[in-house]
């Protein structure tokens, strides 16, 4: 169970004028100013829960990950993750979590990774029989038997990643919190890390909770999601209930031959190329059968499909609707 | 407790790797020892009523210095520890169930330990043949080695709050380089790892001796040579007893404070 309530996060970030002239008035006085990176954040998480938890760049998700993991102090709020405090009780806190930071390495960069799993368990006296079923159970499950024995730094970064998010969980953690998981991933390791979490959460009932701009990731994996923007909690809900309220538009993809169709009302060009345009139609407007019937008049087609709004572009809505 | 053995013997294993560096070391405070042991004859001769220590008693400090220069090398920074601040990879190491302070504190004691283990050994043995009074002769007596072995450990634990004092104010100052030069040179001049502190000014003597930096290396190898003994000896532990406590205790807090309003730094 993770309660959060009210929390407000401010970083002092140094700021000067670009030039020599500004860096030495620097010298003599430097100036700050205050950024708000969390406003006011609520929400709880319940015991077994996947959340997604998304937001452009800079809304303040990895600074939650970081007060929820107990690295960072919060300026005000509380917070209890399984009833203890992150940044009052620091060590035993972290002893029941897991966290994996898809931009920095855990692991040490010259030895065999299967080292770096031994020392992982030693700072957390995992009991050996404890460590040696986990090990055994992450080795199958991300296919790591190739690669424990080759030094971090000669990994690709799939299999290092693999490597890290096993790292996260030898000692049992109750809570796991990934962030960005599958940057600069390929679409297969992409999808092999996916399918671990899924089968972690369901498996051991972890808790899960995961910053990505990837929305397949939050499309496979979770079923809610926190929208966080200018360090608030703008929306709350679960993927289905925000695709009925996002996306009503449709997407036609039209291939023609000779000149582009002419368009009516209800129609906006997502995207063109010779030869092929991306339109969405809104159905308030004009329903999809006479927008095909009204394209098949105009122009010569050579192929058409009609879908749905995918995660993406639902998110690119909510951000420009939320203005973040 | 097992956890900081744990880095303990990580670290201790790595630093062993560097056999070439350490042979390399040997033959440079060989020749440094000489030079100096011979410089001190030189001043020695000239006027041997004005040389404030037994001439063995200094060829005992120069050749102990020599052979455990790693042990308390001023010079000596953990990069990894301090790249973990300024690039903030220290994200990974809060979210571990463990002190940071003390863990930082196993890794550079057995980094320390480990380089002089490896160089003090030939150099200990070589002076140790060497004529009387430019060898390293046996210690004063029982006692004195034994006060030498104590206070070389909590010499070590002195040497090694202070590199720690400069990991923590990097949290505050974000370049370390600064605080590395001028702590450096500090400690070089005042811990009398340039010219033992017996050769200082009368008054700036009594002054260094009281400072904290005298802690270091100063204190044991001036009591493995008989130069220190007896209430003077016990009273300058009791003093080295103390910095390590203060030195302690003020990390602590400023750590403290420093992870209150810790930022990791690059996102």
């Amino acid at each position: 169970m993770i309660a959060v309530k009210h929390v407000r996060k401010t970083f002092q970030v140094a700021r000067r004028d670009a030039g020599f002239r500004a860096a030495v008035k620097t010298l003599l006085h430097k100036q700050y100013d205050t950024v708000e990176a969390l406003k006011d954040i609520s929400f709880t998480i319940d015991d077994g829960e996947m959340v997604g938890y998304i937001g452009p760049n800079g809304a303040g998700k990895s600074s939650t990950i970081k007060i929820l993991s107990g690295i960072l102090t919060p300026d005000s709020g509380e917070c209890l993750v399984n009833e203890k405090t992150p940044w009052k009780e620091r060590i035993s806190h972290v002893a029941q979590i897991g966290v994996v930071f898809g931009q920095r390495s855990q692991l040490w960069w010259d030895v065999p990774v299967i080292d770096s799993f031994e020392l992982i368990r030693d700072i957390y006296k995992t009991p050996e029989a404890v460590y040696r079923k986990n090990l055994d159970e992450l080795t199958q499950m991300l296919q790591l038997s190739q690669i424990l024995k080759t030094p971090t730094r000669q990994l690709s970064l799939g299999q290092r990643m693999r490597c890290e998010i096993a790292a996260s969980l030898l000692h049992d953690p109750k809570v796991l919190f990934l962030d960005e998981p599958t940057i600069g991933l390929d679409a297969v390791s992409k999808i092999a890390v996916r399918e671990f979490i899924k089968e972690l959460n369901r498996k051991k009932g972890t808790t899960v909770i995961l910053t990505t701009h990837d929305m397949q990731d939050i499309e496979a994996l979770t079923s809610r999601i926190l929208l966080i923007g200018k360090g608030q909690i703008l929306l709350d809900g679960s993927l289905s209930q925000l695709k009925e309220t996002y996306s009503d538009q449709k997407q036609l993809t039209v291939a023609y031959s000779g000149s582009a169709p002419a368009l009516c009302p209800g129609m906006t060009v997502s995207s063109a190329q010779p030869g092929q345009l991306v339109l969405s139609v809104d159905p308030k407007v004009m329903s999809i059968s006479k927008a095909i019937s009204y394209l098949s008049e105009h122009a010569e087609i050579t192929d058409l499909s009609v879908s749905g709004a995918s995660t993406e572009e639902i998110v690119v809505q909510l951000y420009k609707e939320f203005r973040i | 407790m097992k956890q900081y053995f744990t880095f303990f013997r990580i670290r201790f294993a790595a630093s062993l790797q560097y056999r070439a560096a350490a042979w390399a070391g040997v033959a440079t405070q060989f020749a440094w020892g000489s030079m100096l042991i011979s410089l001190y004859a030189a001043f020695y001769r000239a006027n041997p009523a004005d040389f404030p220590m037994e001439f063995s008693a200094l060829s005992s400090y120069i050749w102990l210095q020599q052979a455990f220069l790693a042990l308390y090398s001023s010079w000596f920074f953990d990069r990894d520890t301090l790249d973990s601040i300024t690039q903030g990879t220290i994200a990974y190491d809060l979210c571990r169930p463990v002190s940071l302070y003390w863990m930082w504190f196993w890794k550079d004691t057995a980094t320390r330990i480990a380089r002089a283990a490896l160089r003090c050994m030939p150099i200990l043995i070589f002076s140790a043949f060497l004529p009387a009074p430019y060898g390293l002769s046996l210690p004063a007596d029982g006692v004195s080695f034994l006060l030498f072995l104590l206070t070389m450990i909590l010499a070590l634990w002195m040497a090694n709050a202070f590199t720690l004092l400069i990991y923590i104010l990097c949290f505050y100052t974000m370049s370390p380089m600064g605080l590395r030069t001028l702590s450096t040179t500090a400690i070089e001049f005042l811990s009398g790892a340039l010219i033992p502190l017996p050769f200082l000014p009368d008054g700036f003597r009594q002054f260094c001796e009281l400072l904290p930096f005298a802690s270091m290396q100063n204190l044991p190898f001036r009591i493995y040579s008989g130069d220190l003994a007896g209430y003077e000896a016990v009273f300058f532990i009791f003093l080295q007893l103390f910095w390590i406590l203060c030195f302690t205790l003020l990390e602590q807090l400023l750590l403290k404070r420093a992870l209150k309003k810790v930022v990791v730094q690059g996102g």
